[in-house]
């Protein structure tokens, strides 16, 4: 029970964290009808710019956390100005592959400061007593996943709130049903598409500070976890916001069950599915969705642009 | 009585497609200005010069007195510009509230931030636009509707939306393209019952096209026939009817 309820617990951190990227990537496909597939290689320039002000500069901490969260919704911003803005009418085929040069670009400039070394990210986490982790009934709760919990459910809510009920959620909605009409009512299709990136930016910061901070580290693999946020998407549907949430917490869950009873599993099946097959099963368990859900769980069925 | 636009020899070219040929007319504050012509012959491109959808290709076209070919529609519309389309153009996947709520966009003001965390002004800022959108579902008698979705409504009542939307602007000019059009007579009487109102009562210069020649005649205070992208005639709407090109063009030559 206590294997189970830790594993859990885990795996909806993990989730949480996921949600916050894969929230972004179903804004910008929703407002603009791209694939970004840029948005992980955001989450580990976002650690990297915060490690880079809290370690390298000696930054305190929490200004090098929020600066180095809104610089990453800035870069998200000026992606969006200078290579995607010109891009508005072309295929969406064109454009996701484009997106996939940005990818490239951010990691090649990231992987080349990074370096060999794990790069901590100066939180308070790591130096915690019990490194950085509270017992509860027997379940070790890491001070690192708390915090991804409730800041991921708390920006879940105000976002929530924010696309539903504000004038800039109901015009992103106008503005990805139709262009046109958007800007006969007065809206700034422009400016639309530019706070999207921008939140979908501050988002992947966040993710990327709690999937590489205390004893995570950012190394040139961090961006291996960040990936994992693209079956979360196919599994939630391209265009559904609660879709990505519930698939980004299938993913992580996923994730926290495979790591602890992977030990389990191989005695039932009677051989060895390798170490890091927790990291391989979010891929499998997407294939398998897809098999019976091709747009996803929540995703529009006619979803003709892909 | 001033000028709200003015057509200045505009010509619009989509590749050896003229749609517009020289068109020049003025608007006056407070007209009830129709356009009437046969398919294609350049109505609807008219609106969208207008509010800036497309741009002419050669002439200008100014709004309150001012240059629009360096606007984009955005700027148009929050100059007090608003239009409906001639195929509905409603955002379906909201409720009929909310599409009317877009309309009211501009006078809504609070920044991102604000929005986030729902400040004092943005409250107070939204109750600005729901108390606005009200007044105009009040005015369009489509209370009943508020919180349907747009894709479960009927043609007609969809229509009124589009119209609820353009007026949620509180524009200065709204142009109606074909608002009566696929309508039964009673739902045009009621449309034009409705842009009599809004002429008449919130004051808005009305730019209308439509097909239903009794309703253009009845309600117009001035008409410009178009045909192949030329402007064939302008001035009352009984003259109109009297002129032997707009008959031969809109009306049909007999025999």
């Amino acid at each position: 029970m206590i294997t189970f309820l830790q594993a859990t617990f885990e795996g909806l951190s993990l989730g949480a964290v996921y949600s916050l990227v894969a929230i972004g990537f179903v804004l910008i496909y929703k407002a603009t009808d791209v694939l970004s597939f840029a948005q992980p290689a955001l989450v580990v320039v976002g650690a990297g710019l915060i490690s880079a002000l809290a370690v390298d500069r000696g930054v305190p901490f929490w200004i090098a956390f929020i600066v180095g969260i809104l610089l990453t919704g800035i870069i998200g911003l000026v992606m969006e100005r200078t290579f995607l803005r010109p891009m508005v009418g072309e295929p969406v085929f064109s454009v996701a592959i484009l997106t996939i040069g940005i990818d490239i670009l951010l990691r090649t400039v990231l992987n080349n400061w990074i370096g060999l070394n794990p790069r901590y990210l100066g939180d308070p986490f790591q130096s915690f007593g019990n490194f950085g982790s509270v017992n509860v009934g027997g379940v070790t709760l890491k001070y690192l996943e708390i915090a991804a919990l409730f800041t991921g459910v708390i920006i879940i809510i105000l976002l929530s709130v924010f696309f539903k009920r504000s004038k800039y959620g109901v015009a992103m909605m106008a503005t990805s049903y139709d262009q046109e009409a958007a800007l006969a009512q007065g809206i700034n299709v422009g400016r639309i598409f530019g706070l999207v990136w921008l939140i979908s930016g501050v988002l992947a910061g966040f993710a990327g500070f709690f999937i590489t901070g205390g004893f995570n580290t950012l190394t040139q693999a961090s961006f291996l976890s960040a990936l994992r946020v693209l079956p979360a998407v196919a599994i939630g549907g391209l265009d559904s916001i609660p879709g990505a949430v519930i698939g980004s917490l299938i993913i992580g869950l996923t994730q926290g069950y495979v790591a602890y009873y992977q030990l389990m599993l191989e005695g039932v099946i009677g051989f060895s599915l390798g170490s890091g097959f927790s990291l391989i099963a979010p891929y499998l368990i997407m294939f398998f969705i897809l098999i019976f859900k091709p747009d996803g769980l929540f995703g529009t069925k006619e979803v003709e642009r892909v | 009585m001033s000028n709200v636009i003015s057509f200045k020899d505009v010509s619009l070219n989509f590749g050896g497609v003229q749609a517009l040929k020289n068109i020049s007319f003025d608007i006056q504050e407070n007209s009830l200005f129709a356009i009437i012509g046969p398919n294609g012959a350049g109505k609807t491109s008219i609106l969208n010069c207008i509010n800036g959808i497309y741009k002419p290709t050669n002439g200008s076209i100014e709004i309150f007195g001012e240059d629009t070919s360096n606007l984009e529609p955005d700027e148009i519309a929050n100059a007090g510009v608003s239009r409906t389309f001639q195929n509905i153009e409603l955002f379906e996947n909201m409720t009929a509230l909310d599409n009317i709520l877009i309309g009211a966009h501009r006078h809504i003001n609070y920044g991102p931030v604000q929005g986030l965390f729902f400040s004092k002004k943005a409250r107070n800022e939204e109750e600005k636009a729901r108390k606005i959108s009200e007044d105009v579902i009040d005015f369009l008698e489509i209370e009943e509707y508020r919180y349907s979705y747009i894709i479960s409504l009927p043609y007609g009542i969809q229509k009124r939306i589009e119209l609820g939307r353009a007026l949620a602007m509180q524009p200065k000019v709204i142009l109606l393209d074909e608002p009566a059009a696929g309508m039964n007579n009673e739902e045009t009487e009621d449309i034009a019952r409705f842009i009599l109102d809004i002429h008449e009562e919130l004051g808005i210069t009305v730019i209308l096209i439509d097909h239903d020649m009794n309703m253009v005649m009845d309600i117009a205070t001035e008409v410009v026939a178009m045909d192949f992208g030329e402007k064939l005639f302008q001035g009352l709407p009984e003259d109109a009817a009297k002129d032997q090109k707009v008959i031969d063009a809109y009306l049909g030559v007999s025999g």
